[in-house]
């Protein structure tokens, strides 16, 4: 270091090789960097001491410092997990089940479909593909338009497409591969939930789930199955063939190489979707603000539906925000690493 | 499930029949779930709704009754009562506004020339680009009338605000960051998780953090009030401002994205290439222009596509954070068609989730086909 002869500006502002950074160049890096880490940490640490405060320390202008600003204070949590427990736990609980419900499906049958895709050639005839959406359309007119029972026309539809795959289907010989199947599934994701739910909203309605878990649980599904498959069709294209190739030779049967050797394989993977899709479904609004009401009401309705008539009570809402974000907190700050390379595959692969 | 599957393999002797046909439809069998829930869930929705958008809705006794009244939907939204809240309300145009409209025309139609001059092309490109040219040049008018000419933007540039500064704002701030994490700097895994939080965090929390944050009479910044001597100063009420808090609450939860991405895609960079380019003297703004950013476009074209395609679904910051308000100032296109539903008007509300998807298909089509494929040509 003390070899160092360069003038006194130059060593202030001139990197010494690409490892060392100049004195004022580290200084700016760190600045900037613990600059961000302050916007990030501040607003979690505001509601973080906010749910300790009494309503007139909130109110008689900004505290900072537990202990010194203000004296903690338990109140608020107490209010909301001892007088209002039932309505803190059933909540807090319908989000746990329908989360992890939605996850374990979204992921289980997104990985089969993913696992296909990338292992087995398909050939879908457009023709199939067109005489499903027409009779598909022919349906939805029917009953909204003329009123025939829907099952009635479902059995009518369904019997049509059996009677089309059987006979004329044959002639045709344009097709979808895989390639097709995947964009299509995953294509989904550009959909705004919006433009889906009306229908939704119906569709339970008619069948009266509504306000239930299934409702929710089997939306979620849907909606996180193209992140499943989309992350875990590059997970599997990454386990070598060879293996399989041996399984299969030495006469198992295709499922049976899915689940004692491609999964097992791709477990990390496995992992880092599980953790994506669990906390995009513990995070999810719209569609709860849809889809539910008293029974069903998720922690994200619950929270919003906060705004009172009074005006927001920030210390009892500091405290559901700080237990619906606590977990995601925790689980993101221990599995960093898997949750960003779920991302990452994602985006870079593209 | 996985018993299942074991006995299947199992038996495979003595029932040959039943394991074979497994055998042979496995593939069918592993899609089938999947395709039946996109169907479902996606495109039997997406014809109902094409339906409810051409209809009127109206309770009927023991029910709903749908009524077929063409286009009036759209029609309402597009030139009827509902302009203001959708395109908003706009303003004569003055000479600025006229040479603004000139130029961003001319510009497209310069591009349009070029693209027929040049050897690609063709048909299908020829009718693509005519559309994306349309789209842009409606927005400019758009924005024109509404923002520049002073008169007052509705849900659809609400929206278009929040896609465009958004990304723009994330994408350079998440680039910095993971450029100045890249450096040689200690703590970099520290930096690394922190940065990561606020993408995992419900945006519903997010917006009541930051309407406390944002509250100049009690919230953590009201001693800088004081200081600067801003006397009332309310941020609820001004539209801008209220735009502004929005996207603040945006940025901060989808900055990590980029960063996290970016920074991947940093480290990924031929390492040699820039040792050299150091050695023969090359100082950091070149290094980055003419090695790094080769080297990261496609990625960074990649993960500002993927985040195109969430941001046009932005509704829980604009909801909870300022309902909307002021008046409809921060309104977006899903909150607009979500206001719809509740007040029983599905027509319009599907009506809107049709225009948003048009939107915004035509603008991730666009940026994939001028951009993504663009960044990928060189690699």
């Amino acid at each position: 270091m003390s070899a160092d002869a360069r003038p006194l500006a130059r060593r202030l502002f001139e990197a010494k090789s690409l490892f060392v950074q100049s004195p004022a160049g580290k200084f700016v890096t760190y600045l900037v960097l613990f600059f961000w880490t302050a916007v990030v940490l501040l607003p979690l640490y505001w509601v973080l001491i906010t749910s300790f405060k009494l309503p007139v320390e909130v109110d008689s202008g900004p505290f900072y410092l537990p202990f010194i600003d203000f004296q903690p204070s338990l109140d608020a949590w107490h209010y909301i997990f001892v007088d209002l427990a039932r309505d803190t736990l059933r909540p807090y609980m319908n989000s746990v089940i329908v989360a992890l419900a939605a996850t374990v499906l979204a992921v289980s049958i997104g990985s089969l479909a993913a696992y296909a895709l990338v292992r087995i050639s398909f050939n879908v005839k457009i023709a199939v593909v067109i005489a499903f959406l027409i009779l598909l359309i022919g349906v939805i007119v029917a009953v909204a338009y003329f009123g025939v029972d829907w099952r009635i026309t479902a059995a009518v539809a369904v019997a049509l497409f059996m009677l089309f795959l059987s006979t004329l289907a044959r002639r045709f010989s344009r097709g979808l591969g895989n390639n097709d199947i995947e964009f299509w599934i995953i294509s989904n994701r550009i959909m705004p939930p919006v433009v889906a739910v009306l229908p939704i909203y119906i569709m339970f309605q008619k069948l009266h789930l509504l306000d239930t878990h299934i409702a929710l649980i089997a939306t979620y599904t849907a909606v996180n199955l193209p992140i499943v498959v989309w992350l875990m069709r590059d997970f599997f294209a990454g386990i070598p063939i060879d293996l399989e190739e041996s399984a299969q030779i030495d006469g198992a049967s295709k499922l049976g190489i899915f689940f004692t050797i491609a999964l097992p394989l791709a477990r990390s993977g496995l992992a880092a979707t599980f953790m994506l899709v669990l906390i995009l479904c513990w995070n999810e609004y719209l569609l709860a603000l849809f889809l539910s009401n008293a029974n069903a009401q998720t922690m994200p309705v619950l929270v919003s539906a906060q705004n009172g008539t009074r005006g927001p009570q920030w210390w009892y809402m500091s405290v559901l925000i700080v237990i619906m974000i606590a977990p995601v907190i925790a689980i993101t700050a221990a599995l960093q690493r898997h949750i960003a390379r779920g991302i990452l595959l994602g985006a870079v692969k593209g | 499930m996985a018993m299942a599957v074991g006995q299947s393999a199992e038996t495979v002797q003595p029932t040959a029949g039943r394991g074979e046909w497994l055998d042979r439809h496995s593939g069918r069998i592993m899609v089938l779930p999947a395709v039946l829930i996109v169907l479902a869930f996606a495109i039997f929705p997406l014809i109902v709704s094409a339906y409810l958008s051409v209809a009127r809705f109206a309770l009927a006794p023991g029910g709903f009754k749908l009524t077929f009244v063409g286009l009036y939907n759209f029609n309402k939204l597009l030139f009827g009562s509902q302009q203001y809240h959708f395109l908003g309300t706009f303003a004569a145009y003055g000479p600025v506004e006229w040479m603004l409209l000139a130029l961003a025309l001319a510009g497209l139609l310069v591009w349009l020339w070029r693209f027929i001059r040049s050897a690609e092309f063709g048909l299908y490109g020829l009718v693509g680009r005519l559309i994306s040219a349309g789209f842009a040049g409606a927005i400019v008018a758009l924005v024109n009338a509404t923002i520049i000419a002073g008169g007052f933007p509705g849900s659809l540039v609400t929206t278009l605000f929040y896609v465009v500064v958004g990304v723009a704002v994330q994408f350079a701030i998440g680039l910095g960051l993971a450029l100045l994490c890249t450096r040689p700097i200690r703590g970099r895994n520290f930096f690394r998780v922190v940065f990561f939080l606020p993408l995992m965090v419900t945006p519903v929390g997010i917006a009541y953090t930051f309407r406390m944050l944002a509250d100049m009479e009690k919230g953590p910044f009201a001693p800088l009030r004081f200081a600067l001597h801003l006397g009332e100063f309310a941020w609820a009420t001004d539209p801008w401002l209220a735009r502004l808090i929005v996207l603040v609450g945006d940025t901060w939860q989808w900055t990590p994205f980029m960063f996290i991405v970016l920074l991947a895609a940093i480290e990924n960079q031929p390492r040699d290439q820039v040792e050299a380019a150091h050695m023969d003297g090359a100082n950091a703004l070149e290094i980055f222009r003419d090695i790094t950013w080769p080297a990261i476009a496609p990625v960074a074209a990649t993960v500002v596509l993927i985040r195109l395609i969430e941001a046009f679904k932005i509704v829980d910051l604009p909801n909870v954070l300022t309902n909307g308000g002021p008046g409809l100032a921060t309104e977006s296109m899903t909150l607009h068609s979500f206001i719809a539903w509740r007040t029983q008007d599905l027509g319009g509300s599907a009506a809107i989730g049709y225009i948003l998807l048009f939107v915004s298909t035509v603008t991730c089509v666009s940026f994939f086909n001028y951009a993504v494929m663009r960044s990928r040509r060189y690699q």
